[in-house]
């Protein structure tokens, strides 16, 4: 038997090489496409901000291994709080942004506490018929939201006299906030409070048996997860200059979901490695006209066969197989 | 002085009365052993302790404390931690990280700390990064720490499930069944680590029904049978117990015994 030594407590590398990679490969990508302009700007510019919503998304279904089909609730909160108080009232900008957010965060706070008490299918179905009902209202409200007609004019991002209309430096602004939120959603996973949300997904038993107030860190990954989808909103708002109800309706939550699934649910990188890859999947296939789409869900099912963890779950297959011996 | 206190305990399911009036005093220190047979009522017991079950009637007092209708979390931030039969590690985590995830009572801080990182924040997490080594080495997994919890043998499961208790510094730990589906080897080893722990001054409550592993290492024992406890006392006395012996043989081979 090998006693081994108390080693110096170095917290292990928490991205590997092959996550490094796929990071890498992204960021090319991205690079590549900021050369080479035209609408694939606009394309990669979506992919960022559906990146911000899947990395908040992450915190709820990956780390907390929770379902939710109503995120797309917050993302519209977000957009049309934007929307509103930039046409309506001439808010600036970034702090329109930051005020939905708010809004969101409480919305989230307010709903998630009655909800979050239900499990499994009933948590999906309740929370789908979240953002069901947002919809809904945004088509409704019309005295607020102006129904299908949406709104139009909304104001690029900016601080003051300093507005970011250029498409090129709209994408790096939005590249920059997607390393935020990764950087964010790195810190927090790393943590007490990120191994407490794994914790539960493991095991909701074994870790309320170890202290671990399950309704709470269920609640603050929520609020977490809205707070992104509500940042992802308004910055769809401030990008494009236009939103409608249709931009947060029930294709968002499918959309966002394949971007989760392909990158990795629960992993660090899997949002925003999907969010490229699917975003940029369809306009490969654009080349065989008619047959885009089957083209591309035939790309989806051979991942979700062969990857069915995610592209960035891959690279456990190159992992040399250590760490097994006295098993 | 009594570090739990059990009177009265009752739990009704239905038609089946698992736990039938229950009084038990565990002393602060000892090392404490329930057994029974198969369906005895040993694990609602447990369960009704550890917060996971409402009692039907009856009174637990913990460090003096009344915690009959607290919450699991609750119970386990007084020091009162368990483990579970079926063990319920946490999937996708790595060893280490599932030890690291026991700290969490022992330690503070929750997003705005990880968010800002101040150093009292970076140094706890050095220092849990540590811990977890250290009761990794205890319990004889410090090779392993790295790998993913699912991919250890079921008996090293069994023994990370102790060592993530323990970080969280209990003051009475539950184990229930801790030997369950272990060969004679590591049923050995998981006796002398048990034995460890307690001298190290934690107070441990056992269930068993192992009674072989249980006569060897507990100082006091009381045995249940239909939801009834039927015998308390320590291990010699509980080995030559009438009672005791009908309940696990059968009332016929105790005449003959």
């Amino acid at each position: 038997m090998t006693s081994l030594a108390i080693t110096s407590p170095k917290p292990a590398a928490r991205l590997d090489r092959f996550s490094l990679g796929l990071l890498g490969a992204g960021a090319l990508l991205f690079a590549a496409v900021l050369v080479y302009g035209g609408y694939l700007l606009t394309v990669m510019q979506l992919a960022m901000i559906y990146g911000i919503f899947c990395l908040g998304l992450n915190f709820f279904m990956g780390y907390t291994g929770q379902a939710s089909f109503g995120q797309n609730a917050f993302a519209c909160i977000g957009g049309y709080g934007s929307a509103i108080l930039c046409v309506q009232y001439n808010w600036e900008p970034a702090l329109a942004l930051i005020a939905s957010m708010g809004v969101a965060g409480i919305a989230a706070l307010v709903i998630g506490y009655p909800t979050l008490r239900l499990r499994g299918h009933y948590l999906a179905m309740a929370t789908f018929a979240l953002g069901l009902i947002t919809y809904d209202i945004s088509v409704q409200w019309t005295s607020l939201t102006q129904g299908y007609m949406g709104y139009a004019g909304i104001p690029p991002l900016g601080i003051g006299s300093l507005t970011v209309e250029d498409e090129r430096l709209k994408l790096l602004c939005l590249g920059g906030l997607l390393l935020v939120g990764f950087w964010i959603s790195q810190r927090l996973r790393d943590s007490r409070f990120g191994r407490g949300l794994r914790a539960i997904s493991g095991s909701e038993n074994g870790a309320a048996a170890l202290g671990i107030r399950i309704s709470r860190f269920k609640l603050i990954a929520f609020v977490i997860a809205g707070l992104y989808a509500s940042a992802a909103g308004s910055l769809f708002a401030h990008t494009v200059g236009f939103i409608s109800p249709e931009v947060f309706g029930p294709q968002m939550v499918i959309v966002t979901f394949t971007m989760l699934y392909i990158g990795g649910v629960g992993t660090l990188i899997g949002p925003v490695v999907g969010a490229i890859v699917a975003s940029l999947l369809p306009e490969i296939f654009r080349s065989t006209g008619r047959f885009q789409d089957i083209a591309y869900a035939l790309v989806l099912l051979l991942m979700l066969i062969y990857a069915p963890k995610g592209l960035s779950a891959l690279g456990a297959l190159f992992r040399p197989r250590k760490d097994k011996g006295e098993a | 002085m009594a570090l739990l206190k059990v009177k009265g305990l009752t739990k009704r399911f239905g038609g089946l009365l698992a736990n039938n009036e229950i009084d038990l005093e565990v002393p602060q220190g000892s090392l404490f052993a329930v057994i029974g047979p198969n369906g005895a009522g040993k694990t609602t017991f447990f369960s009704m302790i550890s917060g996971f079950l409402n009692s039907t009637s009856g009174s637990i007092a913990f460090d003096g404390r009344d915690t009959t209708r607290m919450r699991q979390d609750q119970i386990a931030a007084m020091g009162l931690i368990r483990t579970f039969q079926l063990v319920q590690l946490f999937k996708g985590m790595s060893v280490a990280e599932n030890v690291e995830v026991g700290c969490h009572l022992a330690t503070r801080g929750g997003v705005a700390a990880a968010l800002l990182r101040p150093s009292w924040f970076r140094r706890q997490e050095a220092e849990v990064h540590e811990r977890a080594r250290e009761l990794l080495d205890f319990v004889g997994l410090g090779a392993q720490a790295d790998l993913d919890a699912e991919l250890l043998p079921y008996g090293q499961q069994r023994l990370l499930e102790v060592a993530r208790a323990l970080a969280s510094r209990p003051r009475l730990l539950l184990l229930d069944e801790p030997a369950a589906g272990l060969n004679t080897q590591e049923t050995d080893g998981l006796a002398h680590i048990i034995e460890k722990i307690n001298r190290q001054g934690t107070t441990v409550l056992l269930i068993e029904h192992d009674v072989g592993l249980v006569t060897r290492i507990a100082h006091r024992i009381a045995v249940l049978d239909f939801g009834r406890k039927i015998a308390e006392g320590t291990p010699d006395e509980i080995k030559v117990h009438p009672e005791v012996i009908a309940a696990y043989l059968g009332v016929e081979e105790a005449a003959y015994a």
